[in-house]
């Protein structure tokens, strides 16, 4: 396999023995055989304690050192995953050319996906400068009270934006809150800057969470040589920290961007019409699936076209894939006298994103318990929403491993491919989702639907790319050397996957799940269709108070989705000490 | 090194956890946790409509249904509204129900998707469009005439697949600090002056907002609905996600009216009964209509005849009586003889002359409001 450490997303080396092995597989690429083919010899060979001498003699494992057990698996899931692109098809075919054409090009499909791209881009964009620098101040600097805030700022994202958004109406709008209690008008909440400034603040901790994660697995000798060479900390932190986030940081952005694409709740709260939106308003307005179809199916379109723009973008360039794993924690960068600025900029962005839906939240909670309302405590939906959400976190790591490892230690076009399909799901509306998995369900799989099964699987579907993502990622930060070592001493193919790979996985698996968990913990869409009758999970609750504006009833459940939600942010955290406490 | 405190602070989390599962699991069976809620829903209720004896009387009837069901309800009514009403039908007839909240049109969706092997018995909506597209795609079942002969012809269905449950009226609501109730239009067409320029709230992506526009497409006709939309949107009025946030935004001050549903208001003010927003209802104007809550039992449903008594029940003296008079949601009965004493009467009201069953024409609704710029 022509895989030059350097080059991982498959960029064909200027000259090497393998130049005609590599014309040969894009040949196959490009009349579609299945990579089966490529893999069929190497599942042949007989296992054992010989190194595979021809590989390692042409400097060849990542690909052709791909065991069934995980393209087999990811094909699998990939073909999963395609289930709503494959729903929107078939409802979209029921309108006749003319119709089609119309909704293509008509002038309210253009505006909504300018504007969709526009927000899109500047969320992805503030995400990155927000989320970037807050991970490694809390990861990497002694800043004051940083565990705290290694959590804290993450905590946005546990918000459903529908209650995000709705708080900072609450809070920003006028009349609201702030002008109440402080009697000063803040600025109108509405309009782009508002929908900015929501889906930057509950969306950029995908940024943050898994850029943290990247931290934590840098090794912290590449660093250190740097200082020793002479570079100033700022120079260090540019040319050796920054380039090894790479993936994590591309991983994070386009979670993120891709959220935007299929956030519903913030943009039709703060009055930005996007495409999601318009998609939602077509289907709640006329009870016909197929223009709202074709609308998801140009969202589907857009994504395909973020998804190769970023792989375009985020090529390697050289940086990656110098570490041999964190061997060692790395020390902890002394802020100086930034120590107190660079807190004060964490408590901004904790008052915004977390302070302000938490007060809001009580107020409602105060306000309804003096005026005499009662308060259920909900303990029965928070566990349902732990079960639930738990499970699309274990089974959503479990689905990502095998498209993350092949995807990240293979050239293949099929496992580029494959992991990029995954991202259709997460690209798309909830209710697409949920409609799409309704309508294959209860034709396919008719004993499991509106079981917690099928919530499970709906869970993947629409999560999955957030844990390949944090997995991938992780991965890149090693060699493949350490896995062509373990081979070239003697274990098998699935040895080394067990002894080695797995292990170098486990840290991203951890932030893809926590990831997953957060994301499942509030989802709505699909889960108010799916779950089984009568599984009424924590967001559920917060979405029927609500909408009908009984706020104290909203109250409890809320302020349970945030304490639920610290959960895996705590693990990632007690993790990292315990790494300390090692060392 | 592990200290003590840290596998105490463990132990203590898992422990949590555990119960929290428990707690979850406890309640598949579908009394346990569930059931708590709704009774405490339903003693506030009980506490408001003073219905504190119902309970002895429904042991009575409990042996009726007990052949019949369990049903499922695919509710886009509120749990919080509605959710103790099954507990008391099936304490009244020994009929088990289980109930998928969500929202109207989405539930209304998912039947459709689901087609005819939908789990679902009886769809009970909020608006009388998602009846009437479940209604054309033959994917109700006609009621038995006991139940429709209940209800006033104004609202339900023409071919008898749907009854109203409930009615629901097209209001202005206003700031009462901003406004006196004489400031206000007697129509809707008013609003088209400038003086209200910048001070209207409305909710164009709204269901019931769209099934006005329909009615005044229908009754008015299409230059006129086109005209008003112009007119309005001339005058630059504040868009809100729904009808909640129009009362909302009322209150605040953001808007000094708002084109909306009478019984939002309800909820606010038992909230906080100093809540600085009233009802402006119009009497006679397209800009009065009244629409639905209301129910459809599914063709494709194995156990109609249980539906059909959840149907009688939600028209039955208790229920009805408890939606004129329940506090913070007060609705107009459908069946004659019923009080909402809080509500102007039907007659007061004198709604305009609209046939429910014909505002079909959503798709056109929607393409006259992109076309003029009011879902921008």
């Amino acid at each position: 396999m022509p895989m030059p450490t350097d080059e991982p997303q498959g960029v064909a080396p200027a000259a090497s023995p393998d130049d005609t092995s590599r014309t040969a597989e894009v040949a196959v690429a490009a009349t579609g055989s299945p990579a089966v083919t490529w893999e069929a010899p190497d599942a042949s060979e007989p296992p054992g304690p010989r190194p595979d001498a021809r590989a390692m003699g042409r400097g060849r494992l990542a690909r052709r050192d791909t065991h069934p057990v995980i393209w087999l698996p990811a094909a699998v899931i990939a073909a999963a995953m395609l289930i709503p692109a494959v729903y929107l098809v078939i409802a979209a075919a029921e309108l006749d050319g003319g119709r089609i054409l119309d909704i293509v090009t008509a002038a309210e499909t253009r505006r909504l996906a300018g504007r969709t791209l526009l927000l899109g881009s500047s969320v992805t964009f503030a995400s990155v400068l927000l989320g970037v620098p807050l991970a490694w101040l809390t990861v990497r600097s002694d800043l004051p009270a940083r565990r705290f805030f290694a959590i804290a700022v993450a905590l946005p994202l546990v918000i459903p934006t529908y209650v995000g958004a709705f708080t900072l109406i609450g809070a920003f709008a006028r009349g609201g809150l702030i002008e109440d209690w402080f009697g000063i008008v803040p600025p109108s909440p509405y309009g782009f800057w508002g929908a900015f400034t929501a889906l930057t603040l509950f969306s950029f901790p995908y940024v943050l969470i898994t850029v943290q994660s990247g931290l934590r697995g840098l090794d912290p000798s590449l660093e250190e040589a740097s200082r020793l060479l002479g570079h100033g900390p700022v120079r260090t932190f540019l040319k050796v920290t920054v380039p090894q986030l790479r993936a994590s940081t591309a991983a994070g952005a386009l979670l993120v961007l891709l959220y935007v694409f299929s956030d519903f709740g913030a943009v039709s709260m703060l009055r930005y019409s996007t495409f999601t939106r318009g998609l939602y308003i077509q289907y709640r307005s006329a009870f016909d699936r197929a223009p709202a179809a074709l609308l998801g199916l140009l969202l589907v379109a857009m994504t395909i076209a973020v998804i190769v723009a970023e792989a375009r973008l985020a090529r390697d360039r050289g940086g990656q894939f110098r570490s041999r794993g964190p061997t060692r924690p790395a020390p902890r960068v002394a802020l100086g006298a930034w120590r107190w600025p660079a807190a004060a900029a964490c408590s901004v962005v904790v008052a915004l994103g977390l302070v302000t839906p938490v007060t809001v939240v009580v107020y409602w909670m105060v306000r309804g318990l003096a005026a005499g309302e009662q308060v259920n405590l909900a303990f029965g939906a928070a566990g349902r929403s732990l079960l639930a959400a738990g499970l699309g976190a274990l089974v959503g790591v479990l689905a990502a491993l095998p498209v993350a490892i092949w995807s990240s230690r293979s050239s293949s076009r099929w496992a580029r491919l494959i992991e990029r399909a995954s991202f259709t799901g997460y690209a798309l509306p909830g209710i697409v989702v949920a409609f799409a998995l309704v309508f294959v369900g209860i034709r396919v799989a008719t004993p499991l639907y509106q079981t917690l099964a099928m919530l499970v699987f709906a869970y993947v579907v629409l999560f999955l790319p957030q844990a390949i993502g944090a997995i991938r990622s992780s991965l890149l930060q090693v060699t493949p050397d350490v896995e062509a070592a373990s081979r070239s001493l003697g274990r098998s193919r699935l040895a080394t996957l067990q002894r080695v790979t797995l292990p170098l996985a486990r840290r991203g698996a951890l932030a893809g799940g926590a990831l997953v968990f957060l994301t499942a913990l509030k989802e709505l869409p699909a889960t108010l269709l799916l779950a089984p009758t009568g599984y009424d999970t924590l967001a559920t609750r917060v979405w029927s108070a609500t909408s009908e504006a009984f706020y104290t009833r909203a109250s409890v459940p809320a302020l349970w989705l945030i304490m639920l939600g610290s959960i895996p942010l705590a693990v990632l955290m007690v993790r990292e000490r315990r790494e300390i406490d090692r060392s | 090194m592990r200290s003590p405190s840290r596998s105490r602070a463990r132990l203590v989390a898992l422990a949590a956890v555990v119960s929290l599962l428990a707690a979850a699991c406890g309640s598949d069976a579908p009394d346990d946790d569930a059931a708590d809620d709704a009774d405490t829903a339903t003693d506030a209720a009980d506490d408001d409509a003073g219905t504190d004896d119902d309970a002895a009387d429904d042991d009575a009837a409990a042996d009726a249904g007990h052949d019949l069901g369990p049903i499922t309800v695919y509710s886009g009514r509120n749990e919080e509204l509605v959710g103790f009403i099954f507990d008391d039908f099936t304490a009244a007839t020994g009929i088990d129900v289980e109930v998928r909240y969500g929202d109207t049109a989405e539930l209304a969706i998912t039947i459709t998707e689901e087609g005819p092997a939908s789990p679902a018995d009886v769809y009970f909506g909020q608006d009388a469009g998602a009846l009437g597209a479940l209604e054309s795609q033959g994917l109700l079942t006609t009621l038995p005439d006991d139940i429709l002969d209940q209800v006033d012809p104004l609202f339900r269905s023409r071919d008898g697949n749907w009854t109203g449950t409930t009615g629901r009226v097209r209001v202005l609501t206003y700031n009462t600090d901003n406004l006196e109730e004489a400031d206000l239009p007697d129509s809707i067409f008013d609003l088209a002056d400038p003086q209200w320029q910048g001070r209207i709230g409305w909710a164009p992506t709204n269901g019931s907002f769209q099934a006005f526009v329909t009615a005044m497409r229908i009754s008015e006709g299409e230059d006129v609905a086109r005209q008003w939309l112009e007119d309005v949107i001339a005058n630059d009025p504040v868009l809100f996600e729904n009808n909640t946030a129009i009362v909302e935004g009322t209150a605040r001050g953001e808007v000094d009216l708002g084109i909306t549903n009478h019984y939002y208001l309800y909820r606010f003010l038992a909230e906080d009964p100093d809540f600085p927003v009233a009802n402006h209802f119009l009497p006679g104007d397209i800009g009065g209509l009244v629409n639905i809550a209301g129910v459809g039992v599914l063709a494709s449903s194995e156990q109609q005849e249980a539906a059909f008594e959840l149907v009688r029940y939600l028209l039955s003296d208790e229920v009805q009586t408890f939606f004129g008079q329940e506090t913070s949601a007060i609705e107009f009965p459908v069946r004659d003889g019923i009080d909402a004493p809080q509500l102007p009467s039907l007659d007061e009201i004198d709604p305009p002359d609209i046939d429910l069953s014909n505002l079909e024409d959503l798709q056109g609704t929607l393409e006259l409001l992109q076309e003029v710029g009011a879902l921008s």
